[in-house]
């Protein structure tokens, strides 16, 4: 017999979809946007650490909207968000799935700061209210010295779950982590924050960064890192380049896992109960 | 020689890590949103009991360990060792020492079948079944018709082991069926 039963009950089921109908109307309610870009597209991100589900003939499964919603944030498009599955090859535990559902949102003339505050609002909403810390990027792993990456990547995995119980905003990234965040004027961190909530990781946002060349920049390191680690190197995503060229306007964006987020509300330790099946 | 890969870890399997073998308890992914994946492997060393917690990069390997579980039937003790008989139809025999049988001396009775690991075919340790029916050599003279009231008392059995929680009705000669695990009493098999 096979073990077909799904892994949530049907009271989980319930309480999930409460959670997506109360996000969606967080955002009716601020006039976000609501939209769906291709899950399924020819380009995908340079990120070492990120690696992509190859679909042969087609292109990627997108490891998150960004690319898309900011391609639309160029041509016009006001504050939006998307809510649906993104997906990440090799990602597998108590906290990943290779799909999973992302909630990603940008808003035009936040900083990090605003769109941190709003982060909390959305969270009071959805989990309850309790009071938010925030924590720099050294004070929650120590002083930066001259770490090697995979060093600190795991003190940040251990650091995190040693803060346990409570809601946590780390910010002040080292500008080598900056990702797609604006640096600081100190030209040292980035301009980027996560929020961790009760131990897990939960959200990672930017105030973006919107200078073209340094885009490019950015996405040539990554490639050159991918070469050192004998990953495939990743053609760029000339579309996104240019609509970067054109001009993303003044934004912040955020991603957050819903299953995450789903599970923190279950109060359950394994993502498996805030989902109907795994697909592997 | 074989070596498994952090991605193919799962429970149960067996690992050689800094010259011992080790036993798989749970694999965790862990992985910054951001950052390198890594994996915390938790694993018993199974040379001394200790678990062990280690981190590894995801992707990195490590060299199995040729460790089996083989039930066999445990012979007679020389003095020194204790011998061990596989129930394959191949007659073939092994000698463990006391580091390997350790605890499992208090619940051997020959001709009954016992888990024996074995390091590249030596034996490393044994393992009893969950239960195991042994007689009583020892114990205060039992109480007739005491067969319900709450008391109870020590009792040696026959392999020397001296167990607690055994009923003021047991008398010398019982066999009773005891809990491997806990080392407690659970029932009498016959007087």
């Amino acid at each position: 017999m096979s073990d077909w039963q799904p892994l949530a009950s049907v009271t989980q089921l319930q309480q999930r979809a409460l959670l997506l109908s109360s996000a969606r109307a967080f955002f009716a309610e601020r006039n976000v946007l609501e939209v769906q870009t291709p899950v399924l597209a020819k380009h995908t991100v340079t990120e070492p650490d990120i690696q992509s589900i190859e679909v042969p003939g087609f292109g990627y499964l997108q490891t998150s909207p960004e690319y898309h919603i900011k391609r639309l944030l160029a041509a016009g498009a006001p504050s939006c968000y998307q809510l649906g599955p993104a997906f990440r090859f090799g990602e597998q535990g108590r906290l990943h799935n290779p799909e999973f559902t992302m909630l990603e949102w940008y808003r035009l003339d936040f900083d990090q700061w605003l769109l941190m505050d709003e982060v909390a609002e959305l969270v009071d909403q959805l989990l309850g209210a309790k009071p938010y810390q925030q924590l720099s990027y050294t004070d929650l792993v120590g002083p930066l010295g001259d770490r090697p990456r995979d060093e600190l990547d795991l003190a940040f995995a251990r650091a995190c779950e040693r803060l346990s119980a409570g809601r946590f905003f780390i910010t002040d990234y080292p500008a080598e982590q900056a990702a797609l965040a604006r640096l600081n004027p100190d030209g040292l961190t980035a301009a980027r924050f996560e929020l961790v909530v009760d131990g897990v990781e939960l959200a990672n946002g930017y105030w973006e960064l919107t200078d073209p060349a340094e885009h490019r920049r950015r996405f040539a390191k990554d490639n050159e890192s991918r070469g050192q680690r004998t990953l495939p190197q990743v053609a760029l995503d000339e579309a996104f380049l240019d609509a970067m060229k054109a001009g993303l306007p003044n934004c912040a964006g955020v991603a957050l896992g819903f299953d995450r987020l789903v599970m923190l509300a279950l109060g359950v330790k394994d993502l498996s109960q805030a989902l109907a099946f795994r697909g592997q | 020689m074989a070596t498994y890969s952090t991605n193919e870890f799962r429970s149960g399997m067996k690992v050689m890590l800094d010259g011992d073998p080790c036993n798989i308890l749970e694999n965790e992914f862990v992985k910054p949103g951001k950052g390198q994946a890594f994996n915390r492997v938790k694993m018993r060393n199974l040379m001394n009991g200790r678990v062990w917690e280690r981190t590894f990069k995801s992707g990195e390997s490590i060299e199995a360990a040729d460790v089996i579980d083989s039930d066999m039937e445990y012979l007679y003790n020389d003095g020194e060792f204790w011998h061990f008989m596989k129930t394959d139809d191949s007659y073939e025999q092994v000698a463990a020492g006391a580091a390997a049988v350790a605890e499992c001396q208090n619940w051997l009775k020959e001709q009954d079948i016992y888990q024996v690991t074995l390091w590249n075919d030596d034996p490393i340790a044994v393992t009893p079944p969950n239960f195991v029916e042994l007689e009583v050599t020892e114990t205060d003279p039992g109480l007739k018709g005491d067969t319900a009231n709450g008391g109870t008392k020590p009792a040696t059995l026959s392999t020397g082991a001296t167990i607690k929680g055994v009923p003021l009705f047991i008398n010398i000669g019982d066999v009773l069926k005891v809990d491997t695990r806990t080392g407690e009493y659970v029932s009498r098999v016959k007087t």
